[in-house]
């Protein structure tokens, strides 16, 4: 028999292949449809996509639909997330856990179900088909409000209580102390529900078609239309490259999100 | 006393936002009729009996269940060796393994799953069990790498060191002190990678064979060619998926909360 030498470190090479066959591999391939066009059956290089995208009015005004549909559930999510999440951590009750489990349950049921009995909902309540821009946004906070509650949760219950105690000693009123301390020792977990809530606003179709009765077009439809629809790969490529812009933007504006993602998705809460 | 109030009331609607829905679906799974009507209420099990009799969405639900499980095994077993990899490695290898790691994590959905729609057309492998397995596999691994990173950064590194002092070899090694210790990360990685595959729109519609659905695309298909209202069983689906869910993760919960309590009264 072959003894196999066997070394700890060789243990990462299938990932590694894994991930450069489908991941580095597949972005590069993004990259070069992206600034092709394919002419009689020939590969050219060309500039005309990117040109495309930023002097067609539909494109752009899905990129500022997609921008105000994101925006707006975003900052709606925080607004709400953060209260919750504060009363939550701060609160004495010895089954808190199970409280914050109520929150965040629902990230764990599949979302194309829970969209879909929101949809039933709305349809009960007159709102399906007439409010489908509203309807797009109450289904975007109501699919991402647990992701921004999570993480939220998770920095406000690490403060440190003597911080804050020793701020209103020192004569800070409530809402100094708030503005000063607590807020400022969150914004890890502010910024962590961002990304998180921010980017599949923009994209999550099943959601903005499920509730906007499909009629409500964000950049991850377009993307979708330009390779099953259209059948034009190429454009749908350089759509992908715009959006890998700003979510790159994103990251580097509020700072990147290292690890906290999987936080953010419950791993730790199995 | 004002701002116990506002806070229970604050709590008390967003719980209602979120369960709303869920209520009035599981509720109605118990009337016949198409379309909810909420004026009137015909309780009956028709259903049930119907969702139980429909070969097609039981076929569905029988896709979903495998493909999460093949997913999330193959993910776990590639992602738990990648991060011990990783772990042992010099930074100049750990360091650009665990950056590309994140790729897929931040990523858009559909930019991932159009990635892999141009590399699986190129060898002419789209819309193959193949490129289902592996686009699910994109989406779980990093996760499960890293779930499994952090427990293998908190292991006490000298307990391998002396389990080769004392004889063992390698793998021994590796498969009786190492992985004991970073199990429950391995498990989260699994549980993670399970529920990301189940919740998969978005890279399933693309990758997928067209012959084959899960429980995400069959049901938007349905909304979007307007079947959905002649399928009313989906309604019993989803209450059962529902209510299968939820007391999954109370009882998890509640169990992990009375070990803890034990832990912490010892």
């Amino acid at each position: 028999m072959i003894k196999v030498h066997f070394s700890r470190k060789q243990l990462c090479i299938p990932y590694a292949l894994f991930l450069a066959l489908f991941v580095v591999f597949p972005m590069l391939m993004i990259l070069f449809y992206a600034f092709t066009d394919t002419v009689d059956g020939s590969i050219t290089f060309t500039f005309a996509n990117f040109i495309n995208f930023f002097t067609s009015t539909a494109k752009l005004s899905t990129l500022l639909m997609s921008f105000t549909v994101a925006i707006i559930s975003t900052a709606i999510c925080l607004l709400i997330g953060y209260p919750i999440a504060y009363i939550l951590a701060r609160s004495k009750l010895r089954r808190r856990n199970v409280l914050l489990m109520l929150f965040i349950m629902p990230m764990w049921i599949n979302f194309v179900l829970r969209i879909n009995a929101l949809r039933d909902l709305l349809d009960v309540i007159n709102l399906l088909g007439t409010q489908n821009y509203l309807n797009t946004i109450i289904g975007m906070v109501y699919d991402f409000l647990p992701f921004m509650i999570l993480p939220l949760y998770t920095t406000l219950e690490k403060l440190d209580n003597s911080y804050l105690e020793a701020a209103s000693d020192l004569g800070g009123n409530k809402f100094t102390v708030f503005s000063k301390v607590t807020l400022p020792l969150s914004m890890p977990g502010v910024i962590s529900g961002i990304t998180m809530v921010f980017m599949p606003s923009m994209t999550n179709y099943v959601v903005s078609d499920t509730l906007g009765n499909f009629n409500i077009t964000i950049l991850g439809k377009l993307i979708n239309e330009y390779f099953t629809t259209y059948d034009n790969w190429h454009m749908g490529s350089m759509i992908s490259i715009i959006l890998l812009v700003i979510i790159f933007l994103t990251l580097l504006a509020t700072g990147g999100l290292k690890d906290s993602k999987t936080e953010a998705r419950g791993a730790n809460l199995w | 006393m004002v701002k116990k109030i506002l806070s229970i009331a604050l709590c008390a609607i967003v719980l209602v936002f979120i369960y709303a829905p869920i209520l009035l679906l599981v509720v109605y799974s118990f009337d016949n009729s198409k379309i909810i009507d909420v004026s009137k209420f015909n309780f009956s099990f028709d259903l049930y009996r119907q969702l139980f009799h429909n070969s097609e969405i039981m076929q569905i639900l029988f896709n979903t269940v495998w493909l999460a499980l093949a997913a999330a095994t193959l993910s776990t077993v590639l992602g738990t060796a990648g991060a011990i990899g990783i772990f042992y490695s010099k930074r100049k290898i750990a360091k650009p393994l665990q950056a590309v790691s994140q790729i897929p994590v931040i990523n858009a959905e559909i930019v991932t799953a159009i990635s892999l729609a141009l590399l699986f057309s190129m060898v002419f492998l789209y819309r193959t069990y193949l490129s289902l397995i592996v686009g699910h596999m994109v989406l779980c691994t990093p996760f499960v790498v890293l779930s499994v990173l952090p427990k293998l950064k908190q292991m006490d590194p000298n307990t391998y060191e002396a389990a080769l002092d004392l004889g063992a070899s390698p793998s021994q090694a590796l498969f009786k002190v190492v992985i004991p210790q970073i199990f429950t990360g391995i498990l989260s990685g699994f549980m993670l990678s399970v529920t990301l595959s189940l919740d998969d729109y978005i890279v399933t519609a693309f990758t997928k064979p067209k012959a084959f659905d899960t429980i995400s695309t069959y049901v938007y298909n349905a909304v979007k060619n307007g079947t959905n209202s002649s399928t009313p069983a989906l309604r019993a689906l989803s209450a059962i998926i529902f209510i299968i869910m939820i007391a999954a993760v109370l009882l998890i919960n509640l169990r992990a909360g009375k070990k803890k309590k034990e832990a912490a009264s010892r």
